[in-house]
């Protein structure tokens, strides 16, 4: 079973935030919500650089690990999901997350947090595939449709690479040697305890 | 921004700590200020839902078992043309997918492309007609609309004459749009109809043509995987152009190609680049031709070139001498070391190309700078070749489409211009009386101490550039060379916060008897002025719920399929010319050779009959053979072009093999001829028949005994092995090539000379209806415009070889004396006093009260006024506020911090706006920088309720032309958008 991955080639990223409407576009994220984003360092100066950061889906999620509701599960293709019927909103799994990636509606003028969202690789949740009920809850199920998340497919310079974790490791490496430089593959030990060696 | 965590402070990894900043505070600009939280102000409303759902499910489900029909179109923000798939069902667009098969965007878009869907199914739009009414906006049908604005330009046409007033059309329209408003002008019988070209690429228009034969992109977006070297001056295409980028960065990786971006700001472009130079805004003739000392000095040239197909090199090598190494440095502040290294790579490192936008036109100097580009890619041979190139990137969607069909003050569609032949020639396509046409025109008396001119010359003479109307609307009419002022501004799809001087627009505004705005959104347009009554706004779908042609910034026409019926009451933009045409009384003349169909409010023209009259009367630039037939098969087979070439192979489907993608014009002949286009201009390492050229011999063929022609050099395959001028009957006739006319083609031309002989040899390829002339000499390996060189000196120009001339705010007025603006006087209609506005900034200190440079460019999520996609919650979360970018030097000498709110005022007439403050290294000591999209805030107003209840765009903020100043330029009336002066202060 492929292990699906994101890779986000730095020395590609324009920073135009491609990926960020997608993924609003394709799963009618509201205002306020983020599945994606994209940061950029040195802003401004000589050596700037920007990657598109969202939910990793790592191996051992940390987010699972401390979740007390035990919302989270990972598919077989190594995708984690959680479900917005066990979610509490306790916000544990923000603390744990390495990356940033879990989100809260705000739910009332006392602030507290709703239902945790986060990027669903664009497979959805524990709801029957491609139904209603899933896509109000997760957005749409592009996995189950045979096609990968939007936000990759459609970056703007092929910079924002998702699939199955070999074959865009692959890609990744040819464009290093072609190229001769590459900044590695951001995020990868932190979420899949390997790197990506050229 | 500056909140930087610093080395050794921060305990966790340096992944962690960066994105732990997304968090706890912005990092960087997208995250500027405001985070998107769901608490922001006067946002608030956008989106709040019950807990565990998160989303809205009534236009973004694609719902199992039912139908889905897929539809192509294109997006409707930038040139670079990607194609946008769409899933429909029931009749509403419920998704997007990539479009993997396009050779242009290969499934990717930027932040725009990827949330268009918005624009059709968002809840901001203008959604039925409307008017003031008594200062408040009321709604009224179409009929009625049309009734009182055909009135009321009836009464102001009988009062003040057909040129008071002004049909300001947009770079949105499709081809087939853009066709009908100038020929809609041209029945109406005004030459004041112009669009958004005149203040993107209006300069480099007439640069360009005039140096080589037409003003466009010479290579095309994909061809730059071929480059070695690429220059980026004044364009910062990682935000403007976003797709283009795939094609730049893999060039650059395959060939390890050098990216050198010349800015005064550290773009987004130029993180990606490999040199960066940053340059004194508005010195770029001092650049170019300090880089060329370099050339000449060192012998770089490419001397086989300019002999063969350069004309004038001589004269430009006299002005380049004046530009030594230290000349260039105090004029530029560019060191010697980096521009000599620039140009030494830019000329041994081929195929060189050279990319340029708004940050080199728009400026007093715009045509004079395109020239200077042009040079500097003449004098190193990178013109016709693969990799190489003028690969000027245009702006809006179908800018390059509406300035070929001419929306234009200066010319009828496809440059043609307006002498009594252009007339005449659009008068035969038209089947139209030449008199009739003649008469609609007004007669312009003597005033001012100007001759009067009758119809026939009124008609012959440019209008009034779009960046002056509303100095042609308040000034005193003696000033004003027509009959009358501009008494009614008809708007289609176009902003009024794109053009510098805003305060004095909104004078202008309020001037004005009669404001029609025909938009899918109401722009700065519906709110910026104080009327109360004959204002109207009239709701126009989006080009993505209509059908028609786009031509992209490569010249690639794509079509277009409608994708669902215009929402709301929105209707299109050719029902409505069709309607306002009846209204006026020449529908039936208009509309005679267009067939109509039934469309969302009855008949409405059909956009492929408008396409076939655009084809039989297109030849001048290779528009004739382009079918409605011929693009529809390349949408469908799009997968078959190659990514680099662009060219079907022969074993593609046989209505496509052979073509390049999109048949960039030009397309010679009819189009049963089957030419494939023109991937690469003036290419004469192509048979003309695969899309090879010459340059064009448009200037003549000699000139004080110097041969205009081009010698030794010709397209491959040519039978003619030299220069030629451009062919007509009298020149087939002389080849004895006239044999191979067939007797229908024969007939034609000697209709069209009337029977006359000498007429009928002057009847050249651009005027033969039967594309016979055209038909023949591809037929002998030789293009229809002719064989000559390319002018590096264009005498009949202002400053026939460019020179420096300090912008009219200088920051520099030391320098002012040395290189003053050109003197006052008049160009289209209109006065025109740059020197004096600088002799007065000079005099009064102006630099030093306002020692900060403005500039303004261009952000990623938002295009041009901004109304489409500040309106577009998608968009509109990503950047909250208008801000200006400030130098941490010179922000700390006025206290001023990071997000701070500050006053930044301009030089003329007190005009200020309020701003955040963005302090950032990315704009250099005494520069500052705002983004133009913005508007809906006016001098600390704020003006949400001028907007119709539920249509005001999400996102209002200043707007940076509020505090721009005076400055033309003399050959087009391009304003100087990109340096003025200003003082910046906390607020």
């Amino acid at each position: 079973m492929a292990r699906m991955k994101f890779l986000c080639d730095a020395d590609r990223c324009i920073e135009c935030n491609a990926c960020v409407t997608a993924c609003k576009n394709e799963h009618e994220v509201p205002w306020g919500i983020n599945r994606r984003r994209v940061v950029t360092i040195r802003d401004g100066l000589p050596g700037e650089r920007s990657i598109s950061m969202a939910c990793m889906h790592c191996t051992d999620a940390p987010c699972a690990a401390v979740c007390p509701v035990d919302c989270f599960y990972t598919t077989a293709d190594a995708v984690v999901l959680h479900s917005k019927d066990l979610c509490i909103g306790c916000g544990y799994c923000f603390y744990a997350c390495p990356f940033g990636a879990p989100q809260y509606p705000k739910t009332n003028n006392f602030g507290s947090r709703g239902k945790m969202d986060k990027c669903t690789y664009c497979s959805g949740g524990p709801e029957a595939d491609s139904t209603e009920a899933e896509f109000i809850k997760y957005g749409t199920n592009r996995l189950a449709e045979g096609k990968l998340p939007l936000c990759a497919e459609m970056c703007s310079t092929k910079s924002l690479l998702a699939g199955d974790g070999d074959i865009i490791a692959e890609i990744y490496r040819e464009r290093v040697v072609t190229r001769g430089y590459g900044s590695g593959a951001w995020g990868w030990r932190t979420a899949y305890k390997e790197t990506l060696n050229v | 921004m500056l909140i930087k965590r610093k080395a050794g402070q921060v305990s966790r990894t340096r992944l962690q700590g960066a994105v732990a900043a997304l968090a706890t505070g912005a990092l960087d600009r997208r995250s500027f200020l405001r985070r998107s939280g769901v608490a922001v102000g006067g946002l608030a409303a956008v989106g709040a839902l019950g807990v565990g759902s998160v989303r809205r499910a009534e236009a973004g489900f694609t719902a199992p078992g039912v139908e889905t029909v897929i539809k192509k179109n294109m997006c409707t923000h930038c040139s670079v043309g990607c194609t946008v798939t769409a899933e429909v069902q029931n009749g509403v667009w419920v998704g997007q997918e990539p479009t993997w098969a396009s050779p242009i965007n290969r499934g990717a878009h930027c932040a725009k492309g990827a949330a268009i869907r918005e624009l059709v199914h968002g809840d901001r739009r203008l959604k039925y007609p409307m008017k003031k009414q008594g200062g408040e906006w009321v709604r009224i049908s179409w009929d009625q609309a049309f009734e009182e604005i055909g009135d009321k330009l009836g009464a102001i046409r009988e009062k003040s004459g057909a040129d008071s007033v002004y049909w300001l059309g947009s770079a949105k329209f499709s081809n087939e749009g853009s066709y009908l408003f100038r020929k809609f002008a041209a029945y109406w019988g005004t030459n004041n109809v112009d669009h958004q070209a005149r203040i993107c690429h209006s300069t480099t228009v007439a640069g360009v043509a005039n140096t080589w034969g037409y003003g466009a992109m010479t290579n095309s977006y994909n061809d730059i995987r071929n480059s070695k070297t690429i220059i980026f001056m004044g364009s910062n295409a990682a935000e403007a152009h976003p797709v283009s980028l795939q094609h730049i960065l893999t060039g650059k990786e395959k060939n390890r190609a050098n990216v050198i971006v010349l800015d005064p700001r550290l773009t987004r472009t130029a993180a990606h680049a490999t040199d960066f130079i940053r340059i004194r805004s508005g010195t770029d003739i001092a650049v170019i031709w300090g880089m060329m000392w370099h050339i000449f000095e060192n012998g770089w040239e490419d001397k086989e070139y300019i002999a063969q197909r350069v004309y004038g090199m001589d004269e430009v090598r006299k002005e380049v001498a004046k530009w030594t190494p230290a000349e260039v440095e105090r004029v530029t502040g560019v060191p010697e070391a980096q521009l000599r290294r620039a140009a030494e790579t830019f000329a041994k490192e081929r195929p060189s190309t050279f990319i340029w936008c708004m940050g080199g036109t728009q400026h007093t100097v715009g045509t004079a700078n395109v020239r200077a580009y042009c040079n500097l890619l003449l004098a190193t041979g990178n013109v016709g070749v693969s990799g190489g190139g003028a690969n000027i990137f245009r702006g809006h969607c179908n800018v390059q489409g509406a300035t070929d069909l001419g929306v234009d003050i200066a010319t009828l569609p496809l440059y043609y211009g307006l002498t009594e032949g252009a007339w005449k020639h659009w008068s035969r396509v038209w089947d139209e009386d030449y008199s009739w046409l003649l008469g609609r025109f007004d007669a312009v008396e003597a005033k001012g101490g100007r001759d009067a001119r009758d119809a026939l010359k009124n008609m012959g003479t440019a209008g009034i550039p779009s960046t002056r109307w509303f100095d042609a609307a308040t000034m005193d009419a003696e000033q004003v060379d027509q009959r009358d002022n501009i008494r009614a501004m008809m708007v289609f799809g176009h902003g009024g916060n794109t053009v510098p001087r805003m305060p004095d627009a909104k004078t202008g505004m309020n001037a004005l008897e009669l404001l029609v705005v025909a938009d899918p959104h109401p722009t700065t347009f519906a709110a910026l002025h104080d009327r109360t009554d004959n204002t109207y706004l009239l709701p126009i779908c989006t080009q993505l719920e209509c059908s028609g042609s786009r031509t992209a910034s490569n010249r690639s026409i794509q079509w277009g399929e409608k994708i669902v019926e215009p929402v709301f009451e929105s209707a299109n933009d050719y029902w409505v010319m069709y309607r306002l045409a009846q209204k006026l009384g020449f529908a039936d003349r208009m509309f005679r050779n267009i067939a109509l169909v039934e469309g969302k409010y009855g008949p409405e023209p059909e956009a492929e009959s408008i396409l076939r009259e655009i084809n039989k009367g297109g030849f001048s630039t290779g528009y004739c053979g382009q079918s409605p037939e011929r693009l529809k098969a390349h949408m469908a087979h799009q997968d078959k072009f190659d990514l680099v070439t662009l060219r079907a192979p022969a074993d593609a489907p046989a209505e496509i093999a052979g073509d390049y993608y999109g048949l960039p014009w030009p397309c010679w002949g009819k189009p049963e001829i089957r030419h494939p286009g023109t991937h690469i201009l003036y290419n004469t390492h192509q048979h003309v028949k695969d899309g090879g050229g010459t340059f064009r011999a448009r200037f003549g063929v000699e000139r004080e005994g110097v041969n205009l022609l081009a010698e030794g050099s010709w397209s491959l395959g040519s039978e003619i092995e030299d220069g030629y001028p451009q062919f007509t009957m009298a020149v087939l006739q002389q080849l004895g090539w006239d044999a191979d006319l067939t007797a229908d083609e024969r007939a034609q031309i000697e209709a069209i000379g009337g029977g006359d002989p000498e007429a009928i040899g002057k009847v050249s390829w651009s005027i033969d209806l039967s594309g016979g002339i055209q038909r023949v000499a591809l037929e002998h390996g030789c293009i229809p415009f002719g064989n000559g060189k390319a002018r590096a000196m264009a005498w009949n120009l202002p400053d026939p070889v460019p020179v420096h001339r300090e912008p009219i705010y200088s920051p520099r007025p030391d320098l002012v004396a040395d290189y003053p603006t050109r003197e006052d006087g008049r160009q289209f209609r209109m006065p025109n006093i740059g020197f004096t506005m600088q002799k007065a900034a000079v005099d009064g200190k102006f630099a030093e009260k306002f020692p900060i440079i403005l500039t303004s460019g261009r952000l990623v999520e938002y295009e041009g006024g901004g109304e489409e996609t500040r309106s577009n919650r998608w968009l509109a979360e990503l950047q909250q506020d208008m801000f200006v970018e400030i130098n941490p030097e010179d922000a700390a000498a006025r206290g001023i911090v990071e997000g701070a709110d500050v006053w930044v005022t301009g030089p003329e007439g007190g005009a200020k706006v309020r701003v955040k403050a963005m302090v950032t290294p990315r704009v250099g000591k005494g520069v500052a920088f705002m983004p133009f999209h913005f508007a809906g805030w006016f001098q600390g107003e704020d003006q949400r309720g001028a907007y119709p209840q539920g249509t005001d765009p999400i996102v209002l903020g200043e707007s940076v032309n509020t505090v721009t100043t005076y400055g033309y330029d003399p050959v087009t009336g391009m304003h100087e958008g990109k340096v003025t002066l200003c003082q910046i202060a906390a607020a």
